[in-house]
């Protein structure tokens, strides 16, 4: 019952912070959506440079450009997790608005997020579906769209 | 060689601000949430890929194109395609979230450990 209180001002908090940060306008907004989702970038292209430097491979053994991009990712979305977990990444987000929604850390932040959330209401309908409220749309339209895509390329080979 | 790395990160930055900006203004001037932003992403990710656009703006771009959703949907067609190549009519099924797949298991996977260990704090009332 609190949970659920404690839902409806959350949402109106955030309804109110919104109202706000339009009224301080758009410039402002694309601003940092700009400057935070390049800086993710950047983070991601140093860690992808990092560990394909000949000191990282001697250390750690050669590694495909392949798996090198794969584990860039996985690095990343494990970065997302890690700022949501610690409610980090709500904070900056504030800021960042798309700048931190549309980068591969957002996606893992709104697996995370509603993950942790609904926890209260246990961990098969709670946790074990409310973390696809975001990412379930988004790999069911990809995915869709990634067949279409496939088929036309299939016929016309 | 330094002016090479100069402007290659200038391109990851460039090209994923770019891509943030663009969603912000959706976000800011439009009625589409967030969800829907991001469905849009990696829909048109896929079909920018699919007609060989976007394979320019990952050569400018590098990170800062394939990490915003938009490199989902490039990984999910660049994936579908390898597999029709490999496999034929049966890739045109596998092909997509095999790519991707990395991405979604790390996630699915720290976001349960996640729900296990912390508890969420109530953000301010």
């Amino acid at each position: 019952m609190s949970n659920h209180l404690n839902k409806l001002t959350e949402k109106k908090y955030s309804e109110m912070t919104n109202r706000y940060s339009k009224k301080s306008g758009l410039i402002k907004d694309c601003f940092f959506a700009f400057v935070f989702g390049g800086l993710i970038c950047i983070i991601a292209q140093l860690f992808h440079d990092i560990i394909i430097s000949s000191t990282a491979q001697k250390i750690f053994g050669t590694l495909t450009e392949e798996n090198a991009k794969a584990l860039t990712v996985m690095f990343m979305v494990f970065v997302g997790v890690l700022l949501t977990a610690f409610n980090v990444y709500d904070e900056i987000g504030n800021i960042a608005g798309a700048g931190t929604i549309v980068p591969i850390t957002g996606f893992a932040n709104s697996i995370t997020s509603p993950a942790m959330e609904y926890k209260s209401e246990g961990f098969i309908l709670g946790v074990g579906a409310q973390m696809f409220q975001v990412a379930g749309p988004v790999i069911v339209y990809g995915t869709a769209a990634s067949v279409i895509a496939g088929f036309i390329y299939y016929l016309i080979k | 060689m330094t002016v090479d790395i100069f402007l290659k990160y200038l391109g990851v930055f460039a090209v994923g601000g770019i891509l943030c900006t663009i969603a912000q203004i959706l976000l800011d001037k439009t009625k589409l949430t967030s969800a829907r932003i991001l469905v849009l992403y990696v829909v048109s990710g896929v079909v920018l890929t699919a007609v060989g656009i976007y394979d320019y703006v990952v050569k400018i771009g590098s990170f800062g194109a394939t990490i915003p959703l938009l490199g989902f949907g490039y990984s999910l067609c660049k994936g579908v395609f390898k597999a029709v190549d490999e496999f034929g009519f049966r890739g045109i099924f596998t092909g997509g979230l095999a790519d991707v797949a990395s991405g979604i298991v790390t996630a699915i996977l720290l976001a349960l450990i996640a729900s296990l260990i912390s508890k969420p704090k109530s953000k301010k009332q």
